[in-house]
């Protein structure tokens, strides 16, 4: 059916056999062609430039002494940093989130990619539930799983502790590498482990000297890619941090919602170091994973 | 030999990778399943009244069964903003150029604002006296008032802007994933770029638009700091995860909010349901894509 809708326009616009290379295009189909990549590029362009001048605004406004409805403030000031830095206890919240954030990193791994290995190189009955099971946290939304979480955090009085904000954002980090890392360690030769296997290594060492340096880009890429996410992660960490274990996100959000007691310029000030810590492991992340592979998880997933 | 042999007879507790997947099982046990059945047990264990109390309550109090209509408004025409916005310009940085790696970071940014940085931003730049108005006015294009912020619109545009880059990495890593031998293969045969999209990108990006959908609409279902920092959170944008917040942390009833939380998750699998249902009914063929 649709091969045959496929080659009926074609044969009709397309009687005479002809070489479909560029040099003789048809007019009609080119300028259209170029119409709507122009209009895609345009439709870009205008978001972006959006986006960047809401960005310049926030920047601007973290500089400004004063900035009513002109152009631009009436005076510069890089005060605000200061005094944002100060008010906010900046300091305490960058420690907790790096402890936060490099915690969840490193267990992530640990626990995730050992189960990855599981999931890619074994058959099993059940596994389809397995995998069911580490894809359902990215699947519902955090606050279904958060809420009944903080309640039990809240009854075993780990919630406000570090280790409570920790387990919580473990939870939807820990499915994100598995479901990275399977992928990336079924390409991988198993060949490989055999040979070390049939050479007498056990399953210790083959791990240590043979998985491990081939699984290294894979577990760079992931774990740069729980970072981005853990750093961003908001409802979680809102529903189990206390008032001394808040990340960056979470401390920004407060502040603003206690806004009017506090400079619009000085929450702007916050916001800006926000994104400037993001965007820098963002980048990073760029130049290690190709984008296109940053979500090769979900090739997977249609198949369940 | 021997390591074949043990491993085909059964032992399978025996095999060292098998327990590899323990410590991610039990975490997932403990940390995932078991408050969540805990959750759905406490939803049945409400403070006064039968078991169903909280539904039957959700379902009759109307500033909390409204939650539902008010988020699905939102993140359902977000979802398909960003994903309908993506497919194109994902197809058009599907080959592997320089120019695709830059212009590829650059869409993706927005992912590092962050919703406050997204609500202070909208809130001066598209603000009664922002650089917008300003730009319209000195362009003649639209003198009157800008209402963008604390409403419906405001909460829809910053769920376009942080929702995009996300279904656009997406869309892209399931386009660029398809052989290009296809689509240069229709070319041969005369087909125009737009017919290569249509008869040949799309039914193999279909199930994975299906996937971008739901993984998207997961973010924008959720959304909860832009709508109290850039909506109206007691009218317009009274989304869903307001209503569990409130329950749980302003009046302190977990049980309710445990029902809340456990009817979000509801309504957010059956859209996922319909949706995956939709693309079985659309397509029916080989689910892995032109790969290899």
């Amino acid at each position: 059916m649709t091969h045959a809708s496929t080659t009926t326009p074609m044969m009709t616009s397309h009687p005479i056999q002809q070489p479909a290379s560029s040099s003789s295009p048809k007019r009609r189909t080119s300028w259209a062609s170029r119409a709507w990549s122009g209009l895609v590029v345009g439709l870009m362009t205008f978001f972006l430039i959006n986006v960047a001048l809401m960005i310049a605004s926030v920047a601007t406004n973290s500089m400004a002494t004063r900035w009513l409805g002109t152009w631009l403030p009436s005076g510069w000031t890089l005060s605000w940093y200061g005094s944002a830095w100060q008010e906010f206890q900046l300091g305490d919240v960058l420690q907790v989130t790096l402890e936060v954030v490099l915690s969840v990193v490193v267990l992530s791994v640990l626990i995730g990619v050992p189960a990855a290995y599981t999931l890619a190189r074994r058959d099993f009955r059940g596994k389809k539930l397995l995998t069911g099971l580490f894809l359902l946290p990215l699947m519902i939304p955090p606050i279904t799983y958060g809420i009944p979480l903080a309640t039990l955090m809240y009854e075993l009085h780990l919630a406000g502790t570090l280790p409570g904000v920790i387990i919580a954002n473990l939870l939807p980090a820990l499915p994100f590498v598995i479901l990275v890392m399977t992928p990336f360690i079924e390409q991988i030769d198993p060949n490989l482990e055999s040979a070390a296997k049939v050479f007498g290594a056990r399953t210790f060492s083959m791990f240590r000297y043979v998985l491990m340096p081939l699984l290294a880009p894979g577990i760079l890429a992931a774990s740069l890619l729980v970072l981005v996410r853990t750093i961003a992660m908001f409802e979680l960490t809102f529903l189990t941090a206390g008032s001394d274990t808040q990340t960056l996100v979470v401390a920004l959000y407060y502040s603003v919602f206690a806004a009017g007691v506090r400079a619009s310029q000085s929450i702007d000030a916050m916001a800006m170091v926000y994104m400037v810590v993001t965007l820098i492991w963002l980048l990073i992340a760029m130049r290690f994973v190709s984008p296109t592979q940053l979500v090769s998880r979900v090739k997977e997933q249609p198949q369940h | 030999m021997m390591q074949m042999s043990s491993q085909t007879a059964g032992s399978r507790w025996r095999d060292p990778a098998m327990w590899m997947a323990a410590p991610a099982v039990i975490f997932m046990l403990t940390v995932f399943v078991y408050p969540f059945i805990h959750g759905l047990i406490l939803s049945f264990q409400p403070l006064e009244g039968g078991m169903l109390a909280n539904y039957i309550k959700f379902f009759n109090t109307e500033n909390l069964w409204m939650t539902i209509g008010v988020t699905l408004k939102l993140a359902l025409p977000a979802t398909l903003i960003n994903i309908l916005i993506a497919v194109p310009v994902a197809y058009r940085l599907r080959h592997k150029t320089p120019y695709q790696k830059i212009a590829t970071t650059i869409l993706v940014i927005p992912i590092t604002l962050g919703t406050v940085l997204i609500a202070e931003g909208m809130l001066t730049y598209f603000g009664p006296k922002g650089w917008f108005a300003h730009i319209l006015q000195l362009l003649h294009v639209y003198e009157g008032a800008i209402r963008l912020t604390h409403n419906y619109a405001g909460v829809l545009i910053s769920l376009v802007i942080s929702g995009f880059p996300f279904a656009f990495l997406l869309i892209l890593s399931y386009i660029t994933g398809i052989d290009p031998v296809l689509p240069r293969a229709a070319a041969t045969l005369g087909a125009t770029p737009f017919n290569q999209f249509r008869h040949v990108i799309l039914p193999l990006i279909l199930p994975g638009l299906a996937m971008a959908f739901c993984l998207s609409f997961v973010q924008a279902f959720s959304v909860f700091p832009s709508a109290v920092l850039l909506g109206s959170p007691a009218g317009a944008t009274r989304v869903i995860s307001i209503a569990a917040y409130e329950a749980a942390f302003e009046n302190y009833d977990y049980s309710m909010a445990s029902a809340v939380a456990m009817i979000m998750g509801a309504v957010q699998l059956g859209v996922v349901v319909i949706v995956l249902g939709l693309r079985n009914l659309f397509y029916r063929g080989p689910v892995s894509g032109g790969k290899g």
